[in-house]
C-alpha cells in the first residue's frame, strides 16, 4: 500500500541549516494527529541523520514515506561513506572534526541515537561511494 | 512553575518568551553536547546548558523541551534568537553557573 511520501534535500554546506528536514516533517506529523511520541522519535533520528548527512557527506536527500502502520525514512547521500559500520555504532566513536564538536556535536552519539529512536535500522556504504541509511518506526 | 514564573522569581533574563508562560517546568537536564541532549533531554524539561547557537535552538524544539535556560551571561547571536522566535521556544539567560541553575530547579521540583 502507498503512502504519504515526502523528499527532503539537505544542503551539505550550511551547517545551521541542519534540522530543517525533521522540523518540517515534525510539523506535517503533527498536522496528520501522530501521536507526540512517534513525532519525538522520528525528529531525534531524523535530525542526527540530518546532522551526520552535513558533517560527513556534504549533504543529500531523505525520502519518508507514511503509512496507517509505519514511518520508513530512508537518508541517501553520495560522501566518503563509513569504512567500519560495527565501529561507527559504537557510542562515543567518531571522527567528526573540532569545528563540529564546537558546535555540540561530533561526540560520537549520532547513530546510536538514530538506533535507539528507531524500530529498525540498516546502514549500507561503501567508502568513495556513500551511504543509505535505512529506519523504520512502526506507529502502532 | 512556568520558565517566566521561574525567571521572575530567580532573576534569570527572559530574553524570547516563546511558550513560556503557558508551559510548565516538569524536570530539567544540564548539557552541552547536543547529541546526549537530544537523546536524553524529555518534553518538558528546562535545558540548561552554555551551548549557544543555532542548533541548541533546534534541539530544543525536536526534544520538546519547556525553555533553554543559557548560563554563564553567554549570549545567543541573533540568528539563534530569530529561530527561537520562530519556533515559540522560550529562552531564559543568566550570569549563574549551570550548577547553581540546576540546583534552583531542583528546589522547585522538589528534587533537593
Amino acid at each position: 500500500m502507498s503512502g504519504l511520501k515526502w523528499t527532503f534535500e539537505v544542503d551539505g554546506n550550511d551547517f545551521t541549516r541542519a534540522g530543517e528536514a525533521s522540523s518540517s516533517l515534525k510539523k506535517k506529523l503533527r498536522a496528520l494527529g501522530v501521536s507526540p511520541d512517534i513525532i519525538r522519535r522520528v525528529s531525534i533520528a531524523l535530525y542526527e541523520g540530518e546532522i551526520n548527512m552535513v558533517i560527513h557527506a556534504n549533504g543529500g536527500t531523505i525520502d519518508v514515506e507514511m503509512t496507517p502502520d509505519r514511518i520508513d525514512m530512508v537518508l541517501k547521500d553520495t560522501g566518503k561513506g563509513i569504512p567500519d559500520i560495527e565501529q561507527a555504532m559504537q557510542a562515543g566513536w567518531s571522527t567528526a572534526a573540532d569545528e563540529v564538536r564546537s558546535l555540540g556535536f561530533g561526540a560520537g552519539m549520532g547513530l546510536p541515537n538514530m538506533k535507539k529512536n528507531t524500530d529498525e535500522m540498516r546502514i549500507e556504504s561503501t567508502v568513495g561511494v556513500g551511504t543509505t541509511v535505512y529506519m523504520t518506526i512502526y506507529i502502532s | 512553575m512556568t520558565p517566566v514564573e521561574f525567571a521572575d522569581k530567580y532573576g534569570l533574563r527572559v530574553i524570547e518568551t516563546g511558550c513560556g508562560e503557558e508551559r510548565q517546568i516538569e524536570g530539567a537536564y544540564c548539557g552541552d553536547l547536543l547529541s546526549m541532549v537530544m537523546g536524553r533531554a524529555k518534553e518538558n524539561d528546562a535545558f540548561v546548558t552554555v551551548m549557544a547557537n543555532v542548533n541548541t535552538i533546534a534541539v530544543a524544539v525536536l526534544a520538546d523541551v519547556a525553555c533553554v535556560i543559557l548560563c554563564e551571561g553567554i549570549h545567543f547571536d541573533e540568528m539563534s534568537l530569530s529561530r527561537a522566535r520562530q519556533q515559540e521556544v522560550c529562552v531564559l539567560e543568566s550570569d549563574e553557573p549551570t550548577f547553581r541553575i540546576a540546583l534552583r530547579l531542583g528546589k522547585e521540583l522538589g528534587l533537593c
